[in-house]
């Protein structure tokens, strides 16, 4: 396995509407539609909500293989729900299905499906924001929508400093990690055979230079930093401005409308 | 204009965690004027990335004084103008690029200083041209060649439109190839935008370049000349652990067999034309 194969953020460049949307505004909707996700009680709701999330998904243009894709990981967590809720959920009316001590009832069945909805949703949601929002401009915008927690003491501006250094230094660090195996594989270390015990204990020699030279890195990036003049959040300037224009409104107006309209779907109680 | 840009006044220096133990700056006597190309010369050691620090207060002098365009580099409250007079550029280019998009990483200089958004655009813009990385300027840095992430490091220094720029063996991790555009970005910057470069250096053929040399043994200045009149001392630079440029060095071998010609060929024609005129005597 290639370690430089893997990427982080996911980012899939692009210039979609969807992609041009103020970040903030991105953040703010996906906000809104795990909101109304956890809203939604019946069919109408979910449907509505699936509907304009495959919308969203068209306009962006990053295809549904991508999102599939995206789901994998959590697949285990997916079934793991469905079989929880499946089992214990308790009912009113005679059992579907019953053998041994297990009871299924339709209720179960109902919960089941809609949990399993409900996190593939929430999943998909996050994961557009982050395939059509770069990784900076995501910090960017998180650091701005969170500024008013500056008021509370806390270092909004230090995190988000520190998460787009940590982004900047992820491949930097990965080609580090590669270059170190090869270097311990060829003087006969091995990482691949043996228990999970004798795996860890083989990533020692992995870690131990790993560490010391990111250590090492970190200082001389604060002196490199310190001499361009880095002395904080106070009094410092953006080169790229983060603006909301007519579509960023329209945008938070239609999120916002989606959150009332589940709300309103849930009076007429389908299921 | 104040000249000279940078000064040290019998500057000494110990790291405060080997107290009592040896000097690593032991008087240092310096004044580099403004506008000129000055190649600090030195074996590991010597001292010469510990007075390269000494420039833009990252270190401060145990003893004696640095003095940055009339700026004592002890004055806690002209920190920034210090740093913002004199940029610099160190060995490893990963660790001192910040950002994950090279324009963003060029404006970080500038933002720090709290330059309004549209001028430090222009600033980014002109200072990656001055580099030639202009049509690199969306790219991610670390896909980049080391020249051209140090091109890139000189860039964000650059944009805060520094008077004189330090450079601490900005080659010594490059390729043949990466060494050759950093070089021709150094010079480049000192003579179209008459920036006071200060280069420090283990190689010869770099430092023959420069207006000016400055050889540095044991934390002392040994030898401060032009290139041709410093590399001239072949015996003392061999002293201290430096070879001297080929050229020289074959002048100075056939010299030891009997024939006395000048030793100031730093290039290979300048040799070649020495040695020429010898033949041709004959």
């Amino acid at each position: 396995m290639a370690l430089k194969d893997i990427t982080l953020g996911q980012y899939f460049p692009g210039d979609t509407l969807l992609h041009r949307l103020d970040p903030r505004t991105k953040i703010l909707l996906a906000v809104f539609y795990i909101v109304a996700l956890f809203m939604a009680r019946n069919a109408l709701g979910y449907a509505l909500l699936a509907l304009s999330l495959i919308v969203a998904i068209l306009i962006s243009r990053v295809g549904f293989q991508a999102v599939f894709r995206g789901m994998k990981p959590v697949f285990f967590i997916v079934v793991f729900t469905a079989v929880l809720n499946l089992v214990y959920t308790p009912g009113a009316g005679e059992p579907l299905v019953a053998f041994w001590i297990v009871r299924i009832y339709w209720e179960g069945v109902r919960t089941a499906f809609f949990m399993v909805l409900r996190i593939m949703l929430l999943i998909t949601c996050t994961f557009l924001l982050t395939y059509t929002t770069s990784p900076i401009l995501l910090t960017d915008a998180l650091e701005t929508l969170l500024g008013p927690l500056k008021r509370l003491r806390i270092p909004v501006h230090e995190l988000a400093m520190m998460m787009s250094i940590a982004l900047r230094f992820i491949p930097t660090l990965i080609e580090e990690t590669d270059k170190i195996m090869s270097a311990q594989k060829a003087r006969g270390a091995d990482f691949e055979s043996g228990n999970l015990l004798q795996r860890a204990k083989a990533l020692i020699p992995l870690l131990v230079p790993l560490f010391i030279s990111a250590f090492r890195r970190a200082d001389e990036l604060a002196v490199a930093m310190e001499c361009r003049c880095y002395h904080g959040g106070e009094g410092r300037t953006r080169m790229r401005q983060l603006r909301y224009v007519g579509r960023d409104y329209a945008a938070l107006v239609l999120g916002l409308g989606l959150c009332i309209a589940v709300w309103a779907l849930n009076r007429l109680g389908v299921f | 204009m104040e000249n000279p840009i940078l000064k040290t006044e019998s500057l000494t220096f110990s790291y405060p965690a080997e107290e009592g133990s040896k000097l690593v700056l032991e008087g240092v006597d310096l004044e580099i004027q403004a506008g000129s190309f000055v190649a600090i010369l030195g074996h590991n050691g010597s001292g010469k990335s510990t007075l390269a620090k000494h420039m833009n207060a990252i270190l401060l002098p145990s003893g004696g004084k640095v003095y940055v365009a009339g700026m004592d580099t002890t004055d806690e409250e002209k920190l920034l103008a210090i740093r913002r007079t004199v940029g610099m550029v160190f060995q490893n280019p990963d660790n001192q690029i910040v950002a994950n998009v090279v324009e963003e990483d060029c404006a970080f200089g500038p933002e720090n200083l709290g330059v309004p958004s549209d001028e430090i655009r222009k600033l980014v813009d002109d200072s990656l041209r001055v580099v030639g990385m202009y049509d690199y300027r969306r790219h991610a840095p670390h896909l980049l060649s080391g020249g051209q992430k140090q091109r890139i490091a000189i860039a964000g220094v650059l944009a805060m439109k520094p008077r004189c720029v330090v450079l601490d063996e900005p080659t010594a991790m490059l390729d043949p190839i990466g060494r050759r555009e950093v070089l021709e970005t150094v010079k480049a910057l000192n003579e179209s935008q008459g920036v006071t470069v200060v280069l420090i250096t283990h190689h010869m053929d770099e430092a023959a370049q420069a207006g000016r040399l400055i050889v540095m043994s044991e934390g002392k200045v040994i030898s401060d000349g032009p290139p041709r009149q410093v590399f001239q001392q072949v015996e003392l630079l061999r002293s201290v652990g430096l070879a001297v440029p080929e050229t020289v060095e074959l002048l100075y071998e056939l010299n030891q067999e009997g024939f006395s010609l000048p030793l100031d060929a730093l290039s290979d024609e300048a040799c070649a034309q020495t040695l020429y005129q010898l033949l041709s005597k004959d």
